[in-house]
């Protein structure tokens, strides 16, 4: 299952060969010196979804990479009850900044899931070298882990910059233990007395959401929805989220609609974890009315090359969002010579270059303006995709990921200092 | 005259919040005085070798910042023409900053702010340094290896081995200089390299075109 082999010219090819294609050889071999002191290595990584959502997907490609350099990476998720997901969505909520109270029903339905979740790996965890926890959902199984054998490390994938204090307070006292934290970018790191790693998030070139299309399949995708050529279409894809904001981006395409003839794609997944997606869904359909050249798009978690088809075949990419994380959605469209007018936040501050990937905005106002300003200057727009492109080669593709990942380890395992030098192996 | 191998290296950078920030050309300098040494590398160099935007118009953190988000064009040129090779070490590079800045704000009619949202973050780094298990002893070797070698070699060699050479050089300089003479004009060559206001990948390229023209030259029967 981890290991993914294509047939290619008669040739049986591994992970990391077929990377080298994209990402050339010197890379590769970077990592696997990197990945040498580290070989045997129990690695752990901990969730809350194994579909839907950033983290999900990166997991999906991180770990069989890990196992391909010599690594015994492994990947578990917590599970828990409707109570559960309730919190820790409230929990994300309010870590990104809403001023919402945690009821104490919901945080003991919290603590007592993580607990019967950590009777489930009790095992694993004890026994692994670096334990990597992902967000807050599991973050108080270090606290239940008391035999713990190594490094635990806790992963904050979400915009914490501002975050609600009572919560974050609350959730400081699981962290606070932990070898060390990473962040995304600066904005977000919170001060905890361990290291504050940063590293920003990636995406797959190889997987099915980011390879490249056959035209055939990017326009019979588009025509199966209804999308058609007579007009530019411009797509936000992301959860259907409040903090996407997926009717700010409708007031856009009302605002450009005036002006230029557009159509409208707003195509969400559903996480998992995520209970309010169903009742934001209903209140953009609402919003939307009938207006046919908007296109509400319910796709399944695993609808990663329906999702790659409607970047491919979109003209400008948006992602209108008031918080996030990082945005990796901002990344596919980048990937994809498109580009990407986002909003001023998280992320998507380090992805969106003004003038030079896309726009960054403020408003719904913001966004139009630029649309239609793009829309009038083809030329502009393919200079912007091409440099997006260039961009996430050389920032934002999983190797990179996976050499800080590989460099955090080695830094835990062989010593704090400013400069670790490691021998070679005595033959 | 015979030299002893190069071990080509290679490294990894990641980098470290430190929490502090600034909001303020003040504060900028109040938190200088005193932050992380390893703050000044990353600023000044560790940019290189982690995600960035393509044009390294600025050579420094500071002055992009000030350039950026103080929406300061004196301070930003000022900090910008900062050459942190020149200095003897991290202290001196240090006080060279706080001076600039403390000239800016006694000369200013205001302290200029940047918003919520915009502050100058201070980010340390830590390095993991790896031996490839490449050696070389014949310089011309270095032609097929150049184009080849990984970023982290590239800046391990020609942007690191500047706080740890003698004259703040170039590791290939300085092994080349162990030959005596004989390679003085590729030595010249290299040394003439402005790391500033580039790339890692257009860095490569300029050592490789040093090393060709070089080998071309002498090839030729031209003086090298």
């Amino acid at each position: 299952m981890f290991f993914i082999i294509t047939l290619k010219e008669g040739l049986m090819e591994s992970l990391l060969e077929q990377y080298a294609h994209v990402v050339g050889n010197e890379v590769i071999d970077h990592l696997r010196q990197l990945a040498n002191p580290l070989k045997g290595m129990k690695i752990l990584h901990i969730n809350s979804t194994k579909e839907g959502g950033g983290v999900a997907e990166i997991l999906n490609r991180l770990i069989p990479l890990k196992i391909e350099l010599g690594i015994n990476a492994d990947w578990e998720i917590i599970t828990g009850e409707k109570d559960f997901y309730q919190c820790t969505k409230k929990m994300h909520n309010s870590l990104q900044g809403d001023r919402d109270d945690i009821s104490p029903s919901l945080l003991s339905a919290y603590e007592r899931t993580n607990l019967q979740n950590f009777e489930r790996l009790k095992k694993k965890l004890e026994e692994a070298d670096i334990v990597f926890i992902h967000d807050p959902q599991p973050a108080p199984l270090l606290n239940f882990c008391k035999e713990r054998k190594g490094k635990w490390v806790w992963r904050c994938h979400i915009d914490v910059s501002h975050p609600y204090r009572p919560v974050w307070k609350y959730l400081r006292e699981y962290i606070k233990d932990y070898d060390a934290s990473i962040w995304s970018i600066s904005d977000f790191a919170q001060p905890l007395s361990h290291p504050l790693y940063l590293i920003p998030p990636s995406i797959d070139p190889l997987s099915d959401k980011n390879i490249e299309l056959p035209k055939k399949e990017i326009s019979d995708f588009l025509d199966s929805w209804g999308i058609n050529s007579d007009s530019p279409v411009v797509t936000q894809v992301s959860r259907f989220d409040r903090f996407k904001d997926p009717i700010g981006v409708i007031q856009s395409y009302r605002l450009i609609k005036n002006y230029v003839p557009i159509q409208l794609v707003l195509a969400g997944g559903g996480a998992s974890d995520d209970p309010e997606g169903k009742q934001v869904l209903q209140e953009v359909k609402t919003f939307a009315g009938n207006d046919p050249d908007i296109h509400i798009l319910e796709l399944p978690p695993d609808a990663h090359r329906a999702i790659n088809a409607l970047q491919r075949g979109s003209d400008i990419i948006i992602q209108k969002s008031l918080k996030e994380g990082f945005g990796l959605t901002v990344t596919e469209g980048l990937w994809k010579g498109k580009p990407v007018i986002g909003g001023d936040t998280g992320g998507i501050k380090l992805q969106v270059i003004d003038h030079y990937t896309g726009f960054r905005v403020s408003t719904p106002e913001g966004a139009a303006i630029r649309v239609r300003y793009l829309l009038k200057h083809p030329g502009t727009m393919k200079r912007m995709g091409k440099n997006a492109h260039q961009f996430v080669l050389d920032n934002y593709l999983i190797t990179r990921h996976l050499r800080e990942y590989l460099t955090l380890v080695v830094s835990l395992t062989f010593g704090s200092k400013e400069s670790i030098e490691l021998k070679l192996p005595a033959h | 005259m015979v030299n002893q191998a190069f071990n080509i290296m290679d490294c990894a950078l990641i980098a470290i919040a430190t929490g502090e920030k600034a909001q303020n050309l003040r504060e900028l300098r109040d938190q200088l005085k005193y932050i992380h040494p390893g703050c000044l590398y990353y600023h000044f160099w560790g940019g290189l070798l982690n995600p960035h935007f393509d044009d390294p118009e600025f050579q420094n953190d500071f002055a992009m910042w000030a350039s950026r988000y103080l929406h300061d064009s004196k301070i930003s040129e000022q900090l910008s023409i900062i050459d942190p090779n020149v200095f003897k070490d991290i202290e001196d590079l240090r006080r060279e900053v706080i001076e600039i800045i403390e000239e800016r704000l006694y000369t200013s009619d205001h302290v200029p702010w940047v918003k919520t949202g915009q502050e100058f973050h201070f980010i340390r780094s830590q390095i993991v340094i790896f031996d490839t298990g490449v050696s070389q002893r014949d310089p011309k070797d270095f032609l097929k290896i150049i184009p080849n070698m990984s970023l982290g070699s590239i800046y391990y060699h020609f942007i690191d081995s500047r706080r740890r050479t003698p004259g703040n050089k170039n590791d290939f300089s300085v092994w080349l200089a162990g030959f005596g003479d004989k390679y003085q004009g590729l030595i010249e060559g290299l040394d003439n390299i402005d790391p500033s206001f580039t790339t890692l990948n257009e860095l490569r390229q300029e050592i490789n075109f040093v090393f060709h023209n070089y080998f071309k030259r002498r090839s030729d029967g031209k003086s090298a």
